[in-house]
């Protein structure tokens, strides 16, 4: 019974993705609804599916033959899902008229199949974006019913994906469109609430500042939002829940990763030189962002002091400053001794310190250090924001686990989880000797943290790269690992052996 | 291939007279003294194994089998950290031990001598002379090799009967039935694991197992195993009187030292079901330690079985000896009782002694069962001084540090359940159950006497 409702619903899942994908092909007639019908196969190919899977079956975890499916252990199915989600993302990115968008006259193909919808949201004609907006929200949906149902016996993991799947309709879809419809008038910005600097890396572009400064009172709230997002809500919620707040509660590309990714979550390489690798791109992208982002605003400056408040100097020398303000932070915070995280970061920091001068110095209206200003942003929007966070980020998926992105290139990853490492309450706790090595926790880590390494020694985990999903803590047989917010104190426990044994005491 | 490549490039090169130490098993035991010798001392160490080159944890197994992880995922230190900590890894089965000469012989005839010998090589499964035991289809589930050959036998087995109501059998009845194979499990005693778990928990787990669809023979022995004209297993017969058509036998009624070699060894090591050791886990030769599963106590301590075959002991045991061996003569002195298990979906946890057949005189219980989940808690407590004995959990998480305190020192059972929620360690937003039973426990009949 469940064999022929899952492979009924396989079948029924590819007709929905092969009719949406033959609109690329075959121009259909409006009034087939070749939009419902696809998207409905693969809805009800996706629910039946997870039916087989789960229903009847006693809750608990379910991993059994994860390494010997060819979809999930790098087989051709594996393959074959990579390849079309990495050519859709080369589509969108580079080559929208083959999903049949015109900037010009009215689309056709995919994209025209969303015109309706696209009325239905925002009253235009969808684009390249609405389409890829609206598959990613409804693979996130569709897959989040999926997780909730796999692990409804954990409450933790309930409530987490409900948070993304709310915010990635709501604030990343839903409102957006909404607040477009409701002010026709202004310039484009982005007007994803939760879409904040650094992901959202264009967020001080020249363009992107404008608009929003032009854009009446909505715009000046979503510059004002934004900024008190970096500034003061993003460090305080860090402070007190991790990064995890943002990376697996709020975060579009997160919940990406724990929905239509979590199949592929054990694919992450746990390998010490990967982290090696992991430690040089995380501080490499964080001075990078941060000096680009300065560089841009100070064009910006140079280029329309009319409309700033203040000098480009005073810029540079101001972020200069805060930016020492920040190392005395730390240095005092860590004044007992600096663990090799925190020199990296100060290091990190004094680079960013000595760009801004340089800038300052170097730089002007067309050249940002000798690089012309608007090739800098582009160069970077080009290779991180698409090939990086989409080609390689989701399209590879089945070959590198689902977090290759916020891992290595995800520039907010990488300050919250500076933060993380340094100022936070959050840890994971190990639950003293009861540790069997047995590796559940490393292997489904989609972050490629060796959580046994920490485990097995009885001591807390606290990884800047840790995005709290919690499922090491799901996994683990022994019930070890919790994940908790608490005081700071002793919240690094060097720990000379694990629990349970009273050496030297007799 | 790899593997005699490997072996060429690490080949001990022993001398008589240099200083050495020797550990035979690289399991939790005999790894956990090399790497804590190793942080104090440079001495050199060899590890010798036959089961596989690297450490590997035992326990996960049956994760490889369910294709939750690979087998390269179950080796908690990569392969470079042995060379990177200076410990040689030598592949081989160990023949003899000479104390005489202080080496060891291999079966490849290979000599390594030793100034220092830990004797770390486990168990293995128990088998009571059932007619037909060494037919092609039965074995344990213990060694890599078990995984191995049932790996290979899998594809044509479509029943499986396994004997013995233990942590193993219930842990290799889930790996069967995850390949839909289906499973035939004989238990001696009228429910799962009675011997150790209170009637309550075991009953709770007994359904739990029928739940999942294995066919759950209490009361049931074992009596043959029959086999084919090929020497394959074809069925077995039951104390109940039953046939019962099997491709293979799971035997898993405990483990016992594997100290067969030292037996047929002519050295005056001294043995009995393990390797005798005393507090400091010497044995009766100067410089021979054995710790682990396959080490026995002169004198059990305390309420612990002179063979402690668990995961942890080996680990404490590892940890004591090389204190000892690196100038800090350290007796192995475990603290409070604790272990854990899973059972299908149960996860199992328990701190000090919580005996099954417990005398009410002596020991007292409280439990609390959730009335649809499966999940339970069970303090112990001494009617008389009514100080806190242990606890058993189902399904729910507890703090394992602050039951070691509670347990290191006397504690009144009151003050226990007074400070229950402490003990919490369930995931964020889970419902605080302990709340729930502690309601319970205030109310209870037998706290209300005592009060």
């Amino acid at each position: 019974m469940n064999k022929a409702l899952k492979y009924t619903a396989i079948i029924s899942g590819l007709l929905g993705l092969g009719t949406l994908l033959s609109s690329i092909v075959v121009d259909y007639d409006p009034s087939l609804h070749i939009l419902e019908i696809g998207l409905g196969g693969m809805t009800i190919g996706g629910l039946g599916y997870f039916i087989s899977q789960y229903h009847g079956k006693i809750p608990g975890i379910k991993n059994n033959h994860v390494w010997r499916n060819s979809l999930t252990n790098k087989g051709a199915w594996g393959l074959f899902i990579g390849i079309i989600i990495t050519a859709f993302y080369v589509c969108i990115y580079w080559y929208p008229e083959y999903l049949g968008f015109s900037a010009s006259g009215k689309s056709s193909g995919l994209v025209a199949l969303f015109d309706p919808l696209s009325y239905l949201v925002n009253g235009k004609p969808a684009s390249q974006w609405f389409v890829y907006g609206s598959l990613y929200t409804f693979a996130i949906l569709l897959f989040g019913i999926k997780f909730i149902y796999k692990y409804r016996n954990n409450r933790y993991q309930i409530i987490r994906t409900i948070s993304v799947m709310f915010f990635q309709f709501a604030f990343a879809y839903y409102i957006p469109e909404l607040l477009s419809v409701l002010n026709p008038e202004t310039p484009y910005f982005a007007k994803d609430l939760k879409y904040m600097w650094p992901l959202n890396y264009y967020f001080l572009d020249q363009w992107h500042l404008k608009n929003m400064i032009n854009g009446g009172n909505l715009g000046l709230f979503f510059l004002l939002f934004g900024l008190a997002l970096i500034f003061v809500i993003s460090p305080v919620l860090t402070f007190f829940f991790g990064k995890r707040w943002y990376c697996s509660w709020v975060c579009g590309c997160g919940a990406l990763a724990e929905t239509a990714g979590d199949p592929f979550r054990q694919l992450s390489s746990k390998r010490i030189n990967i982290w090696k690798l992991e430690r040089w791109m995380v501080h490499a992208v964080l001075v990078f962002i941060v000096l680009t982002t300065i560089a841009v605003v100070w064009s910006f400056l140079t280029r329309n002091p009319d409309i700033s408040i203040i000098t480009r100097n005073q810029f540079a020398f101001s972020s200069a400053g805060f930016l020492i303000l920040v190392i005395a932070t730390i240095i005092f915070w860590k004044r007992n001794g600096f663990s090799r995280d925190v020199k990296y970061i100060i290091a990190s920091l004094g680079i960013i310190i000595i760009g801004i001068i340089s800038i300052n110095v170097f730089s002007n209206e067309k050249h940002i250090l000798f690089v012309p200003s608007n090739e800098l942003q582009s160069t970077y929007g080009f290779i991180i924001g698409a090939a990086f966070s989409g080609v390689l980020g989701v399209g590879f998926y089945p070959l590198f686990g689902s977090r290759v992105w916020c891992r290595f290139g995800c520039p907010m990853a990488a300050i919250l989880g500076l933060q993380q490492r340094l100022f936070s309450r959050f840890r994971i706790t190990t639950n003293g000797g009861q540790c069997i090595s047995c590796g559940n926790c490393s292997v489904y880590c989609e972050m490629g943290i060796d959580v046994r390494a920490y485990a097995q020694r009885g001591e807390n985990i606290i990884r800047s790269s840790c995005v709290g999903c919690g499922i090491c803590s799901a996994v683990c047989p022994r019930g070890v690992l919790k994940l908790e917010n608490k005081a700071l104190k002793n919240r690094i426990n060097q720990v000379e052996f694990p629990l349970g044994n009273n050496l030297n005491k007799d | 291939m790899k593997f005699s490549a490997f072996k060429k490039k690490l080949s001990p090169k022993s001398d008589i007279s240099g200083s050495r130490l020797v550990i035979i098993g690289n399991g939790i035991s005999g790894v956990t003294a090399a790497r804590n010798v190793r942080k104090n001392s440079d001495i050199p160490i060899t590890i010798i194994s036959d089961e596989g080159p690297y450490f590997f944890s035992r326990t996960a197994l049956m994760y490889v089998y369910m294709g939750h992880m690979k087998f390269h995922h179950t080796k908690p230190y990569q392969n470079s950290f042995w060379k990177k900590n200076k410990i040689e890894l030598s592949s081989g089965r160990v023949e003899t031990i000479n104390d005489q000469k202080n080496c060891v012989v291999l079966q490849s005839g290979e000599i390594i001598y030793y100034s220092s010998l830990i004797i770390a090589c486990g168990s293995k499964p128990n088998k009571f002379g059932w007619p037909g035991q060494d037919l092609e289809g039965v074995s344990g589930m213990y060694h890599f090799q078990d995984l191995q050959k049932l790996e290979e036998l899998s594809n044509r087995i479509n029943t499986a009967v396994i004997v013995g109501g233990g942590l193993i059998g219930v842990e290799l009845a889930e790996m069967l039935h995850s390949r839909g194979i289906h499973v035939h499990y004989l238990v001696r005693e009228s429910s799962f694991w009675k011997r150790i778990l209170p009637k309550e928990e075991s009953v709770m787990i007994t359904k739990h197992i029928m739940d999942h669809g294995i066919n759950l023979e209490l009361g049931t022995e074992l009596k043959a195993i029959e086999g084919d004209s090929e020497q394959r297993v074809k069925g077995v017969y039951t104390s109940t009187g039953d046939y019962i058509k099997c491709e293979y036998v799971g035997l898993t009624c405990g483990v016992s030292p594997n100290i067969d070699f030292l037996r047929n060894s002519n050295s005056n090591l001294k043995l009995d079901r393990g390797v005798l050791v005393n507090r400091y886990l010497e044995t009766n030769l100067p410089n021979i330690y054995a710790i682990g599963d396959c080490a026995q106590q002169n004198k059990p301590i305390g309420k612990r079985p002179p063979i402690e075959a668990v995961w942890y002991t080996g680990r404490m045991m590892g940890e004591t000896v090389a204190q000892t061996l690196t100038g800090n003569p350290t007796p192995y002195n475990p603290g409070p009782w604790f272990n854990s298990a899973k059972f299908f979906d149960i996860e199992y946890q328990t701190y000090g002694w919580v005996n099954a057949n417990n005398d009410p005189a002596n020991e007292e219980h409280i439990y609390w069962e959730h009335p649809k989940k499966s999940i339970s808690l069970r303090l112990a407590y001494s009617p008389e001084t009514e100080i806190f004995l242990g606890a058993v959990n189902m399904g729910i998480r507890l703090k394992h540090e602050v039951f070691n305190e509670w347990l290191s020192s006397p504690t009144s059972i009151y003050y226990v359940v007074e400070h229950l929620i402490e003990t919490n360690f369930d995931p964020e937003f889970y419902p605080n159950y302990l709340k729930i039973a502690k309601k319970q426990f205030l109310e209870s009949e037998q706290l209300q006497i005592n009060e």
